[in-house]
């Protein structure tokens, strides 16, 4: 069964599917990665940006991608509000680890309840003009279901990374991860920033909740089918590391995508799981990780 | 003194009312007890993968019982529901039957929906010998052979094979007979059991299986999936999947041109009015199972009336808002339990309501219903459907017959099959 022509679009398809991944997985990154906060909830928070933009798409027509970039502010402040409870709640009693982890998936739940009362359960899907099509390049078949999210996620992706690396703020967010101590002693404030960055790292949940509808419906409660992989993408690109996240889950995908052309679909889970175990048995920190 | 006197009065007529009243009680326990409504028990997926169908479910059973209970009760007696929850998680199954038996102690109890939510109910329900009315459970007896089983889903007495049946008596009824057949489905109990049939009924019509794959329920991208299928060029492609799964697959198959004689099988969503509307053109050409359609064949007495009070309830419980699929048959389930139980007179003698079941037809929203040995219909009525002349976007043509034309079975056809599937897309 083996062809170029099956290798080359197995090899794309698993790229494009790979940018969605980044996408999902790059909130979790900044928090979980960077702020080494289990927000075990943030997938819940993606089907939540799904849903508000199947209500804009609905409602207004809007175009998904960018009524999912329309919340971002909405989901910046949800996620500000969030850490100032978590950290009063746990951080501050340096209560963080077992307690705040049942506290995020206390917050999963609400989020899913939250959903199911206000839109039901039954699933939805959006309308966009480019859903259904394919570009054709060559023998390269892109469909733009995937093609839109995978340059969305890599916007973002590029976003995020610049934001992070170049300006004060982001590089006071990477800071606080490594020396809270050095932080404060520059005149910043930690907790402002944990705020900030936890704000941005659900604000990205908007855009990848409008990416998820787009290729797929959606229901209240599946978030849940991704929770493995996002934490897997994280750890496999290395514990906070922006260019290791897109890297991981562009890996993840291409692994994914080939096993399900060549092996068979069922072993794609397994497949992808067995390069994050062999990755860290190599590279304990993960592929951008430090020690 | 007076007001003592009067007060003392008072309360030997108290007194004497309550003397009257207990032994009129003890005279009449049937009087009281018509009072105490009979409790049906059961668990549904209200939340979790499978809510959208658990919560329409739920919907039509209200009806049923606001209907029976218009009418006067069940044996005289209102009837209420004592239901949980069960989150989609077969674990929580066990435990919500023995709450509902021992603790709440319900008269009758029903079950969820889904094979997956009926099996892990049926070792208590066994143990304490009730009758089980159970909701869309594929093949669930067959491990069982429970003789007081009975499911209400139209697959019939084989159900493995008989629910693919049709597809296969539809493709090799053709001039330009298939010669090679490609088999995917989720890694789940029902999809397993579908293709499972599939492959049975391939084998028997003599067509090579050239793919026979099993795909994890979190897939997010078919593209892969759908490549390697085309890769093998097969003649029918039969697929068993849940409703992201159906999304994905037909979005994939259409993005990428998928060339079959005939493609679809037992996708489960294509029902449903939200992929229905969203997918709209993208099905035409496939042919699926289903259950009900709005097509004059399948106009049975009373579907219009239910269907009528079920779309009216639908919008606000946030649920499909067709209701064609699983809804008359939740309601139909509790229809044949009904009337087994005014036949019988009991509630109590299960052995005489499972034997009663077992001998009788019973006329119910989505027709004429008898039951095989083995609890399941005595014949299958598994639709397969082909969607035609599909619009994009308009949820108001799913009400309407010529869009699911019934090609199986022959005696509720209700259209002619365009073949091959690029004739009709």
């Amino acid at each position: 069964m083996f062809s170029i022509d099956l290798l080359s679009n197995a090899l794309v398809a698993g790229l494009l599917l790979g940018g969605f991944y980044a996408a999902v997985a790059l909130g979790l990154s900044i928090v979980f990665g960077q702020l080494d906060i289990v927000n075990i909830a943030h997938p819940a928070f993606v089907i939540l940006g799904s849903y508000v933009v199947y209500m804009m798409n609905t409602a207004y027509g809007l175009d998904p991608v960018l009524a999912g970039l329309l919340f971002t502010p909405l989901f910046f402040v949800l996620g500000v509000v969030v850490y100032r409870i978590y950290y009063a709640g746990f951080e501050r009693t340096g209560r963080e680890s077992l307690a705040g982890l049942a506290f995020f998936f206390g917050v999963m739940f609400i989020v899913e309840v939250t959903i199911i009362l206000i839109y039901g359960v039954d699933y939805r899907l959006v309308d966009a003009a480019y859903i259904g099509h394919t570009l054709h390049v060559g023998i390269i078949d892109l469909p733009y279901r995937m093609l839109v999210p995978f340059l969305a996620a890599m916007a973002m992706t590029g976003g995020i990374a610049f934001y992070l690396s170049r300006t004060f703020t982001g590089r006071a967010i990477l800071a606080v991860s490594q020396d809270r101590l050095a932080l404060e002693l520059m005149g910043a404030n930690p907790i402002r920033i944990k705020s900030l960055a936890f704000g941005i790292g659900l604000a990205t949940a908007a855009i990848a909740g409008a990416l998820l509808i787009i290729i797929g419906p959606v229901e209240p409660s599946f978030g849940r089918v991704y929770i493995g992989r996002v934490f897997a993408i994280v750890i496999l690109g290395g514990m906070g590391s922006i260019k290791g996240t897109l890297l991981a889950a562009l890996l993840i995908g291409v692994s994914e995508s080939m096993v399900q052309t060549f092996i068979g679909p069922s072993w794609a889970d397994a497949v992808a799981f067995s390069v994050l175990l062999l990755t860290l048995v190599l590279r304990p920190q993960g592929l951008y990780g430090r020690l | 003194m007076l007001r003592i006197r009067l007060t003392c009065l008072r309360a030997w007529a108290l007194a004497g009312v309550l003397a009257v009243s207990l032994s009129a009680v003890a005279a009449f326990p049937g009087a009281a007890r018509a009072a105490e409504p009979i409790k049906i028990g059961f668990s549904m997926t209200l939340t979790g993968g499978l809510a959208g169908n658990g919560k329409a479910a739920l919907v039509a059973m209200e009806i049923w019982r606001d209907d029976i209970n218009k009418k006067g009760g069940l044996l005289g007696r209102p009837v209420e529901f004592v239901y949980y929850d069960d989150a989609t998680n077969p674990a929580n199954v066990p435990g919500i039957y023995t709450k509902l038996l021992n603790v709440d102690k319900v008269d009758l109890v029903v079950s969820s929906y889904g094979t997956n939510l009926i099996a892990p109910a049926m070792p208590i329900i066994m143990k304490k010998k009730l009758v089980f009315m159970t909701l869309f459970g594929l093949a669930v007896n067959d491990r069982f052979n429970y003789d007081r089983f009975f499911q209400i889903m139209p697959s019939g007495p084989e159900p493995k094979t008989d629910w693919s049946r049709g597809f296969f008596e539809l493709a090799m009824a053709q001039n330009d007979k298939p010669k090679s057949i490609a088999l995917l489905a989720t890694d789940s109990e029902f999809s397993k059991n579908a293709v499972a049939g599939a492959r049975t009924n391939a084998q028997k019509a003599g067509l090579e299986i050239v793919y026979d794959k099993t795909f994890k329920p979190g897939t997010a991208d078919f593209s892969p999936i759908v490549r390697a299928i085309q890769a093998t060029k097969p003649d029918l492609v039969y697929v068993g999947c849940y409703p992201p799964g159906a999304a994905g697959i037909v979005r994939a198959a259409n993005e990428l041109g998928l060339e079959a004689k005939m493609f679809g099988g037992s996708m489960v969503g294509l029902q449903y009015a939200a992929l229905l509307t969203k997918l709209g053109p993208q099905l035409n050409g496939m042919v699926n199972y289903d259950f009900w359609a709005p097509e004059p064949t399948l106009n049975f007495p009373g579907i219009e009336e239910f269907l009528e009070k079920y779309q009216a309830r639908a919008a606000e419980a946030g649920v499909d808002p067709l209701g064609h699929y699983l809804p008359p048959y939740a309601y139909a389930y509790l229809e044949i339990l009904a009337q087994a139980v005014e036949a019988v007179g009991s509630l109590d003698d299960h052995g005489k309501l499972a034997d009663y079941i077992h001998d009788t037809t019973f006329n119910t929203v989505v027709g004429p219903v008898s039951f095989a040995k083995n609890g399941e219909w005595s014949k299958s009525r598994v639709l397969m459907v082909q969607f035609q002349d599909l619009e994009e976007n308009n949820v108001e043509q799913f009400h309407k017959p010529g869009k699911r034309v019934v090609l199986y079975p022959s005696e509720v056809k209700s259209g002619e099959f365009i073949y091959p599937y690029n004739k009709a897309r």
